[in-house]
């Protein structure tokens, strides 16, 4: 990544789908191992599970003032629901990376966009064998996609994190960098 | 314990604040969005010995918070504004019995219920002014996840240090984001403790101040023996109608803060120093007014911020200093506006822009920009 003031990442999903996790993963990975300032936030209704979810990332070579998101340069959504609510504000040739088994593009995008469809919820279920691998097949494909954060980094926290689940971890891991370079070859 | 760096919350920061800062006792009840400070607490109180107890009430939380504080040990709750609500005639009673304290007020959406996931400043006047009577608190209002953590070490400081209640006013957002954290090695700590009763038992005064307006403190379970109460005391501790004991405490409850106010007021000033336009911001927004700032120094407008890491006792002379330095003042909080009557006593006949915002979403950077811009073509 090269030097940069100000990045903003968007993850949408419902509540239970693991989208701040995910956040709380790539922040810590970004904050801890890559050295960058970060700042992660995370927006909710009062639900455990169901509602529209969000979480964010600011992520910069500078130290971050304005905390939240206000025109992502990615938004990763998981659900319907969320899309609806939080599709605006998406930056003009910023990048929609969507589950492709329950979300479609609906409604017009900002000029420019770049629309990258995973299964991500199927690679989970199907081949890493756990459908709450979910986010971390999103994290392996957001990595393909953006480069904002390495491989190896997330490789690096996710064994710190989870030892007794890495393996089915940097299983999901990989299988999402390889089904995001897949999608950026479809491009 | 050596340095330690991670990324976490600020609740959580301000819970490891906390226990950097000795404490070992936390009373409370959960309440969203301050749930994680208890829950931490719940989880690292007993690697270091302390206690955490988890209570039917709020009520329960804060007296149980003031007997502890009374055998020694360092105490806290953490709520949110419907919690504080309930607890502040327990404030009342700690401030009267001069009893160290801290509470961790996680400001959400209000009044009553409100919005408990969503931020809100709304408390700022009720930590002040809450209980009844004419009394002094010290109110801190922290801006990031390291701030957390360093203003609530600050807070007990202060707490043992004057005998008084001190809040930590976050909001949600500074509450439930997450940042690096890094946590000093407590040998590069400076912590207080409050001043202990010394001498004979017999010729003991509980609530003689000396020369700084200050009591030594004597504990539950020692070797003296005192009554503490709610009541107007002499320095006896004993319960009188008397006017001229009355106005005695009170006048000494207030100046122990009041003519130590320029010792606890701790303030941020950017990019002030030429500035034309200055905004008054604190937590949230304050993050908000810094990227303003800076957007506004680009295209040529001078603009600055005070930035109030404490908000009581009130930085009225720096306000008023302020307000001969720069044309305008823009107060943006996120409430319908709190502090801004607190800056228009101080700094008038400067004009003084209420932005004001009560609810979850702060005031955006390019909001605050627009203001700036709007002011300065005046």
């Amino acid at each position: 990544m090269n030097l940069v003031s100000r990045y903003e990442i968007r993850i949408g999903g419902f509540g239970g789908q693991g989208v701040v996790t995910m956040a709380v993963v790539l922040g810590e990975t970004l904050s801890l191992i890559e050295k960058k300032f970060v700042v992660q936030t995370q927006s909710y209704g009062p639900e455990a599970r169901g509602g529209a979810s969000k979480s964010e990332i600011v992520v910069g070579d500078v130290e971050i003032d304005y905390p939240k998101v206000m025109e992502p340069d990615v938004f990763i959504v998981l659900s319907r629901a969320a899309y609806l609510a939080y599709i605006k504000g998406l930056k003009e040739n910023g990048i929609l990376i969507i589950d492709e088994d329950l979300v479609e593009i609906e409604g017009d995008l900002p000029d420019g966009v770049k629309v990258y469809k995973v299964p991500a919820t199927r690679i989970a279920e199907q081949e890493v064998g756990n459908k709450q691998a979910t986010n971390v097949v999103m994290l392996g494909v957001l990595c393909a996609i953006t480069k904002i954060v390495t491989n190896e980094g997330l490789q690096q926290r996710i064994e710190e994190r989870w030892p007794r689940f890495k393996e089915s971890n940097l299983k999901a891991l990989e299988l999402g960098l390889k089904a995001g370079e897949a999608a950026l070859v479809g491009q | 314990m050596p340095e330690r760096i991670m990324f976490t919350m600020g609740d959580i920061a301000s819970a490891e604040g906390a226990l950097s800062a000795g404490c070992k006792y936390f009373g409370g009840y959960p309440i969203t969005p301050a749930t994680e400070i208890a829950e931490w607490m719940a989880l690292r109180m007993p690697q270091v010995g302390g206690s955490f107890v988890q209570y039917e009430d709020e009520i329960a939380s804060i007296t149980s918070v003031i007997g502890a504080s009374w055998t020694g040990v360092k105490s806290m709750t953490a709520t949110s504004g419907p919690g504080v609500s309930l607890m502040l005639e327990a404030i009342g009673l700690a401030v009267m019995t001069e009893t160290p304290l801290v509470l961790v007020n996680i400001m959400r959406g209000g009044p009553s219920t409100g919005q408990p996931t969503r931020g809100q400043q709304g408390d700022i006047m009720q930590a002040k002014w809450g209980s009844h009577g004419d009394y002094q608190i010290i109110a801190l209002t922290p801006a990031s996840v390291q701030e957390m953590f360093d203003q609530t070490v600050q807070a007990f400081n202060l707490s043992e240090r004057y005998r008084v209640p001190v809040f930590v006013l976050a909001d949600e957002t500074v509450g439930h984001m997450r940042e690096r954290l890094v946590i000093p090695d407590e040998k590069d700590l400076k912590l207080e403790y409050r001043k202990l009763a010394a001498g004979d038992p017999a010729d003991f005064l509980p609530f003689k101040p000396d020369e700084d307006l200050i009591p030594p403190m004597a504990l539950l379970g020692s070797k003296y023996q005192f009554y503490a109460t709610g009541l107007t005391h002499d320095e006896r501790g004993y319960p009188t109608d008397k006017e001229d004991v009355q106005l005695e405490l009170v006048a000494r409850l207030n100046n122990k803060i009041l003519h130590n106010a320029d010792k606890i007021i701790d303030l941020e000033r950017f990019m002030l120093d030429d500035a034309k336009i200055a905004v008054v911001a604190y937590g949230t927004p304050s993050r908000s007014a810094r990227k303003a700032i800076k957007e506004a120094r680009e295209a040529g407008i001078k603009a600055g911020m005070l930035r109030l890491k404490t908000v009581w006792p009130f930085p009225e002379d720096a306000l008023a200093d302020l307000a001969s330095e720069v044309k305008h003042i823009i107060v943006a909080e996120q409430n319908f506006g709190q502090v801004y009557y607190m800056v228009k006593a101080a700094a008038a006949p400067t004009p003084i822009h209420l932005m004001a915002k009560p609810a979850g979403m702060p005031q955006l950077p390019h909001e605050i920009l627009d203001k700036i811009k709007e002011i300065d073509s005046l």
